[in-house]
């Protein structure tokens, strides 16, 4: 009994059957209740009037915009070291999702931008970085797109991955370099634990950013079950087509 | 390993090796510059560092897809597979081959084109400097691109794609260094930033490159 049990697709399919709805639920609830927290609950903040509110859809969607990277990293590493195809299909599943956050961080932090900084768009190192990161997503999800055969098109997306990688973060602290920033640091940092934003906003920050990662969750999971599906009709077909 | 680098030397020269083709796109985008911004000199000096090195990166982008295309195409690139050359050594071989016939004309020619665009004077010696050092890493980082794609029928949009991404920190410290250059500010930390990436792509593209190829020939 291994946790690499999970990664037949049989029993895949059998577990994340009952999960799937669920996790989708969990997700509707936390978001919900954070925006709606978030939005009509909270007092506007002194410097930035209600335009601070933004942040509950922003943060969370910039969070899973790099955590979507780093399980795509992972799930090829996996693929690439243990060969199991679901480990495969969930990468690719969770490409166009990750590529989705990134414009959502994107998007919202231009409408912020507009009336606090007064320009939808400044090549501050984050914007850069992130704008650098939608276009990495667009690669990989076009070379998924490009290859016919599906074992080599994971493993060369595999590879591009784990090289996409190294230059996405070689880009991130190369932009830095190249301009100061605009966009404020972090007020939750994690490692030091010393946060600057108070409990009135940060409570209903965490109830989104656990609704993300469960929405996250739950539309890699019903993506890859979709990819499961999809391959299991060609392999019916093909073999209809040799009987 | 040396055979194979005079080969594809010679192959480049040689007619319908389209040698020169990269550095007539160098002189032509360059040129269209000033007709798309205007003629003022003052406009054209701070922009002329920026524009040669994007202007020398969309023309090693352009012969990318000759690296691998034409020798898969023939067969040849499958004798290599089984050659006793370590796949790694082809792949630094064919970047080499690569740089030879782009990255350095295009280093030798683009001081004459900075000239058309009124660059700084200080600017000349560091523009040289930092294309030398700096378009290696492009022909390497592209090496590996036209690895991915040497499958693919339609593979040269998808190439661009792919490897433009990966030359953005190329580009910034490559222009950086230009720039700072012609101020006087201190190139030198770009500089060697720069030259560290062209070394870490050399030190670790080649096996990723030799990786994907053996996948495409499998």
């Amino acid at each position: 009994m291994s946790i690499w049990e999970y990664s037949n697709p049989k029993k895949f399919m059998d577990w994340t059957a009952p999960v799937v709805p669920w996790t989708f639920g969990l997700a509707a609830l936390a978001c919900g209740a954070g925006l709606v927290w978030g939005f009509f609950l909270t007092p506007e903040a002194d410097k930035f009037g209600s335009t601070v509110k933004i942040i509950y859809l922003h943060v969370p969607a910039a969070l899973m915009a790099i955590n979507a990277w780093f399980m795509m990293l992972v799930a090829s590493l996996i693929w690439v070291i243990r060969r199991h195809h679901v480990s495969a299909l969930a990468a690719r599943a969770a490409a166009p999702v990750g590529m989705v956050m990134t414009v959502i961080a994107l998007v919202t932090g231009a409408i912020w931008g507009m009336p606090t900084w007064g320009t939808y768009w400044v090549w501050d190192p984050r914007l850069t970085s992130f704008m650098i990161l939608f276009l990495f997503y667009l690669g990989y999800i076009a070379l998924w797109e490009a290859i016919e055969d599906p074992d080599t098109a994971a493993d060369l997306t595999s590879v591009l991955c784990v090289v996409g990688s190294v230059f996405a973060i070689l880009s991130r602290y190369a932009v830095r370099f190249w301009n100061q920033g605009l966009h404020q640091g972090t007020s939750v940092p994690v490692a030091t634990g010393g946060r600057t934003v108070s409990d009135v906003y940060f409570v209903p920050l965490v109830l989104c950013m656990v609704g993300f990662g469960l929405l996250f969750l739950a539309l890699v999971l019903l993506r890859t079950r979709t990819e499961i599906r999809a391959r299991r009709i060609r392999a019916l077909t093909a073999r209809a087509h040799r009987a | 390993m040396i055979a194979l680098l005079r080969r594809d030397l010679a192959l480049a020269l040689r007619a319908g090796g389209g040698f020169g083709l990269g550095l007539a796109f160098f002189l032509i985008v360059v040129l269209l510059v000033p007709f798309g911004v205007g003629p003022d000199r003052t406009i054209l000096q701070p922009i002329a560092p920026g524009i040669l090195w994007v202007a020398a990166l969309l023309a090693a982008l352009l012969s990318l897809d000759r690296i691998f295309a034409l020798d898969h195409e023939d067969g040849s690139l499958t004798l290599l597979a089984t050659a006793p050359v370590p796949m790694e050594g082809v792949a630094v071989m064919k970047a080499l081959a690569h740089w030879i016939t782009t990255g350095l004309p295009l280093t030798l020619v683009a001081p004459l084109l900075g000239f058309f665009l009124n660059m700084a004077p200080a600017a000349y010696p560091w523009l040289l400097l930092s294309l030398a050092l700096g378009t290696p890493a492009l022909s390497m980082i592209g090496t590996f691109g036209a690895a991915l794609t040497v499958g693919l029928r339609r593979g040269g949009l998808l190439l661009s794609l792919l490897v433009l991404p990966l030359y953005i920190p190329t580009l910034l410290f490559g222009a950086e260094a230009v720039r700072r250059g012609a101020e006087a500010t201190g190139a030198q930390a770009p500089l060697m930033l720069l030259a560290a990436v062209t070394l870490g792509t050399f030190a670790a593209l080649p096996f990723a490159t030799a990786t994907v190829l053996r996948i495409n020939l499998r």
